[in-house]
């Protein structure tokens, strides 16, 4: 293999691997930065992935099938939202009891489903001129799915929002400091839901890209750990959509190049590569003195009322 | 409105013992029915499905030894994540401080070459210790790096999986288990004895019931109970008056995963008698654990009964899997619906309705 094919192959899979990553994160950093942890991305994800796939195989439509996971994984995120802003209940508790919930109900529901592939899963597009660019032009322009398109296009505008909007204040400041944010007449318990929802939809639309996109099928706890990656990312990404891209893309090239390996490495345990990379890129990042200027969210996991705290 | 009522949520300032325990077996009654619900979308009568649950779990000798069996796991786990969960360290990782586990009691039993007598107690040693390392580094990482908890423990849950993965197919593959991704059989002497007629291996049992007991004492009558108990509470004060993060987050955690530890080499010891795959060593007794711990307001000796609870969840999970065709993620279903309830219900605990009286207009 040539090295400009080796590239070639290694940036379009790190863009197809990373897409899924980068959508749930951008949604993962909308809940925390509005102060809400929601450890449930892996069931909202599986959900999203199964509705998808189910949808799109009986409707023959795969849009359609992304359009449900994106409404699925919203609707689910609301009984994290339910439990952890009206009923302020633990955060950890409650998303992992989403996670478990979610991972359950598409084993239950998913079952009869597997091993059928997808007749017509998400189409690929290719631009054309553009994908003659030497080396840029087959990576970014052939043979790629619209989703990976809309997920840059996304986290730019989700940045956009975040930091240089009105909308986007309001949400920081209910992340930040809900009662100063409450005192000026911003609704807490509403940014949050929305903000919440907004996680959840991008969850659900993440799954749906991993079962009639990325690969074409159903299988029981296909996220495999996935969410949980999310949950990393959105640190390692200092809650920033746009260095979610960078964490996203960085962490599915880490990803793929490890399955170059497999000479020398048994395949068990390049599996386990990712969530030890995980581990390992935490530790680098939390050595830096960054961590202190831009940390957490100072509100996240606490539970807000006006008149107490 | 003149000398009219309204209602008041307030603060309710230190529930009654009895207000938790009505609180908790009403929020599990009401999951139950939650869970009805959705029994009946798959067409299968709620009433009919727990009523098959129940015999399965507890209506014969058999079905009421193997919920004990699958109690004793639950036990050893939940007991340890109690103090986890008291120095406010999220330990969701008792998943793989229970493979770890395994794993050390499985090379001792196999490649020690111990005589015969010392190889159980240093199986039991072996499995503490390698979940206690597992637990401890995600607590070293927290405290001197600040890396979240929840994530370093889960992620070493996956790495724990195909580590076992790894090694039963690769380096401890059994020569003498034609091909299967098996360890060989352990030895006769690593195999714990069980209750006559069951698959109760007591031994195991005999541990967890001890730590719940022990843990009780030292978190309730000792100085590093105390520590503990005020480093999960209130950091800011456990800061001024001199406790050590580190030790104690290092000692729960020590703690927590070294009884994972011990329920890792109880599965491959007592039940199985080899190291097999991951997900049949453990069938997520590791999660389900964290519900145990929960439900039982983090006390060590509520464990024993939410952890029979349990037992009776999984028990009879798997019989009406059988008997109704219901798949066997149901369990999770159970458990996440569980667990939303649970957490939802504590509003009760913590706040009270109140009928208030309003002077004048």
């Amino acid at each position: 293999m040539g090295w400009e094919s080796w590239v070639i192959t290694t940036f379009s899979r790190t863009l197809a691997y990373g897409t899924p990553l980068l959508l749930a994160t951008m949604g993962e950093i909308y809940a925390e930065r509005s102060g809400v942890l929601n450890l449930g991305v892996e069931g909202m994800m599986i959900l999203g992935a199964y509705s998808a796939f189910s949808v799109a195989y009986t409707t023959g439509n795969a849009w359609l099938g992304i359009l449900v996971a994106a409404g699925v994984g919203g609707a689910f995120s609301m009984i994290h939202a339910f439990a952890s802003i009206t009923l302020r209940a633990n955060q950890v508790v409650s998303g992992l009891a989403l996670t478990m919930l979610g991972l359950g109900l598409a084993g239950v529901l998913g079952r009869g489903w597997e091993g059928y592939p997808l007749m017509r899963p998400l189409s690929k597009v290719t631009v054309p001129v553009l994908e003659r660019i030497p080396i840029i032009g087959p990576i970014f322009f052939r043979g790629q799915n619209l989703l990976v398109y809309v997920a840059i296009g996304l986290s730019v505008l989700l940045w956009f929002v975040l930091f240089r909007t009105q909308i986007g204040v309001r949400i920081r400041a209910v992340g930040e400091d809900p009662a100063t944010a409450d005192s000026l007449g911003v609704s807490v318990a509403r940014v949050r839901y929305a903000c919440v929802f907004v996680g959840g939809v991008l969850a659900g639309v993440a799954g749906g890209y991993l079962s009639v996109a990325y690969r074409p099928a159903w299988t029981e706890g296909m996220t495999a750990g996935m969410g949980w990656i999310v949950i990393a990312l959105t640190i390692f990404a200092f809650w920033n959509p746009l260095l979610g891209m960078l964490g996203a893309y960085f962490f599915a090239a880490l990803y793929h190049l490890s399955f170059r390996l497999q000479t020398w490495v048994a395949p068990e345990l390049l599996k386990a590569m990712p969530y030890a990379l995980a581990i390992l890129v935490l530790v680098v990042v939390s050595r830096g003195t960054l961590q202190k200027r831009m940390g957490a969210p100072a509100a996240l996991t606490l539970p807000y009322t006006r008149g107490e705290e | 409105m003149i000398g009219g009522r309204r209602l008041r949520i307030e603060r309710r300032p230190n529930a009654s013992g009895w207000v938790v325990f009505a609180v908790s077996v009403g929020a599990i009654i009401v999951s139950l029915i939650a869970i009805g619900v959705f029994f009946r979308g798959f067409g299968v009568s709620p009433l009919q499905a727990y009523r098959e649950l129940l015999r399965g779990a507890l209506g014969s000798r058999l079905g009421i030894t193997e919920t004990i069996r699958r109690s004793i796991p639950l036990l050893a786990i939940g007991v340890g994540l109690t103090v986890a969960f008291r120095a406010l360290f999220w330990n969701i990782g008792a998943e793989g401080q229970l493979l770890i586990g395994a794993i050390a009691g499985t090379g001792i039993a196999l490649y020690s070459g111990l005589p015969g007598w010392m190889l159980i107690p240093a199986m039991f040693v072996g499995g503490f210790a390698g979940g206690a390392v597992w637990g401890t580094i995600p607590a070293a990482l927290k405290v001197r790096l600040g890396i979240n908890d929840v994530i370093t423990t889960l992620m070493m849950n996956y790495v724990a999986i195909y580590l076992v993965d790894w090694l039963i197919h690769g380096p401890w593959k059994g020569p003498t288990m034609r091909g299967f991704a098996y360890t060989d059989r352990f030895p006769a002497a690593a195999i714990l004895p069980k209750l006559t007629g069951t698959r109760i291996h007591w031994p195991t049992l005999a541990i967890g019931l001890t730590a719940a007991l022990l843990i009780y004492v030292l978190v309730r009558h000792t100085r590093m109970g105390f520590e503990i108990r005020v480093a999960g509470e209130n950091p800011e004060a456990a800061r001024y008056s001199g406790i050590s993060q580190m030790k104690v987050t290092l000692l729960a955690m020590a703690l927590s995963g070294g009884l994972a530890g011990i329920a890792g080499v109880g599965e491959v010891a007592g039940v199985h008698q080899m190291l097999l795959g991951p997900g049949q060593v453990s069938l997520g007794y590791g999660y389900t654990a964290i519900i145990v711990a929960w439900l039982a307001r983090r006390n060590p000796l509520a464990v024993i009964l939410t952890a029979f609870l349990f037992g009776v969840i999984m028990r009879g999970g798997d019989v009406i899997k059988v008997s109704l065709g219901l798949p066997f993620q149901l369990v999770n279903v159970f458990n996440g619906v569980i667990l939303f309830f649970l957490i939802g219900s504590e509003v009760l605990i913590r706040y009270r309705l109140r009928l208030q009286a309003v002077e004048g207009g």
